[in-house]
C-alpha cells in the first residue's frame, strides 16, 4: 500500500477518483452547491458537513507537515530517522493536497496552516530536546490521527468520502507502527489497535 | 391537576435517577489514555489547536474557550458542558449541534465515560 502510493500523484490519482464519484453530481451539474444537497442520499455523495469535516483533517495534516519540518531543522534527527521523518512527511502531504482538493470539489473553501510560532507553541516544541522526544511527539500524533479518521467515517455522507479517510488511516497507522518499533517499544496485544 | 404534575415530576425524576444510576461511571486514568489517542490528535488541554483547549470544558458554556474560532453553531449552542451533554456530543456531535465542524464519534459508551471522567477532572 505504501509502495503504491510512494507518489504523490498516484495518491491524488486514487484519491481523486474516490472523491470525484462522491461530487459527481454537483461537478457535472455545474453547482457545486448540488454536491452539499446530495447528501440527502445516503451513501451517495458528501454532504454540509463533509466540507467541515474534511477541513478539520485538513488542520491535522498541515499540523502534521510542520511538526516533521521542526523535527527535520532542529539537527536532532539522524539518520535513517530523518529519511523516515521526511517520507512522512511527504506522504502527509499528499494527503494535504488530496483533502484540499476534495474540499475545492465540494464547493468548500480548504483552512490554511498556522504560523510556525502557534505551531511552536502548541505543540510545546520548547519541551522537545532529544531525537526520541521527536519520535514520541510523532507518534502521538500519528495515532490520534488514524484514531481521528476512524471516528469521522461515520459522519461522512458519502461512502467514497468514507473510503478516502480509511486509505489516510492507513497511512497513520503505518506511520504510528514504524515510529513505535524506531522507538523500541512493542505493539499492543489486543486486537483493534485503533478506533 | 396539581396531583397529576407532581407526580409525572416524581416519575421524571425516578426515571432521570436510573438512568443516572445505570450509566457507566468513568475512570478519569483510563480517560486519560483514551484521551491522548483518541482526542489528542485535535486537542489539548492547554492549547488550541485543530479544536479548542479541553482544561475547564467540564462546567463550561459550550463556544467560549479563550482565542479559539468556533463555527456559528457552536457559538449559539445553548449547551454547558456536564455529563449528559459531553456524553451527547461524544456520540454524535452533529446531530447534537448541527454546522458544528467537529464529526469525530465516540461510540463506545465506556469510552465515553472515561474521557469525560478525565476531563471533569482536569477541570477541577
Amino acid at each position: 500500500m505504501i509502495e503504491h502510493y510512494s507518489s504523490r500523484r498516484g495518491l491524488l490519482r486514487a484519491t481523486g477518483t474516490a472523491a470525484l464519484s462522491a461530487v459527481a453530481i454537483g461537478i457535472l451539474g455545474d453547482a457545486p452547491a448540488l454536491a452539499r444537497a446530495a447528501g440527502k442520499e445516503p451513501g451517495v455523495a458528501a454532504n454540509a458537513g463533509d466540507i467541515d469535516i474534511l477541513n478539520v483533517a485538513l488542520g491535522l495534516e498541515h499540523e502534521a507537515i510542520e511538526a516533521y519540518q521542526i523535527g527535520a531543522e532542529s539537527d536532532l534527527l539522524q539518520k535513517p530517522v530523518l529519511d523516515l521523518a521526511l517520507l512522512f512527511q511527504g506522504q502527509h502531504k499528499g494527503h494535504r493536497d488530496a483533502l484540499a482538493g476534495t474540499i475545492g470539489q465540494l464547493g468548500g473553501k480548504a483552512v490554511q496552516p498556522k504560523s510556525r510560532a502557534d505551531y511552536m507553541t502548541s505543540l510545546n516544541i520548547a519541551a522537545i530536546k532529544t531525537q526520541a522526544d521527536i519520535l514520541r511527539l510523532a507518534q502521538a500524533h500519528e495515532l490520534g490521527a488514524a484514531n481521528a479518521y476512524i471516528g469521522v467515517m461515520p459522519s461522512l455522507g458519502g461512502k467514497a468520502l468514507a473510503q478516502v479517510c480509511a486509505k489516510i488511516a492507513a497511512d497513520e497507522a503505518a506511520h504510528w507502527s514504524l515510529l513505535t518499533s524506531a522507538l523500541g517499544e512493542a505493539l499492543p496485544k489486543p486486537a483493534f489497535m485503533f478506533g | 391537576m396539581r396531583w397529576a404534575l407532581e407526580t409525572a415530576a416524581a416519575v421524571w425524576l425516578a426515571v432521570a435517577a436510573t438512568a443516572m444510576a445505570m450509566a457507566p461511571s468513568g475512570d478519569p486514568a483510563r480517560g486519560a489514555k483514551l484521551y491522548a489517542a483518541n482526542c489528542g490528535s485535535c486537542h489539548s488541554l492547554d492549547a488550541n489547536r485543530v479544536g479548542p483547549a479541553h482544561r475547564g470544558v467540564y462546567g463550561r458554556k459550550a463556544g467560549t474557550a479563550r482565542g479559539y474560532a468556533y463555527s456559528p453553531a457552536m457559538r449559539g449552542a445553548r449547551i454547558v458542558w456536564n455529563e449528559a451533554t459531553l456524553d451527547r456530543f461524544l456520540q454524535n456531535p452533529q446531530a447534537m449541534v448541527p454546522g458544528t465542524r467537529m464529526g469525530f464519534r465516540l461510540t463506545d459508551p465506556a469510552r465515553r465515560a472515561d474521557v469525560i471522567a478525565y476531563l471533569r477532572q482536569q477541570s477541577r
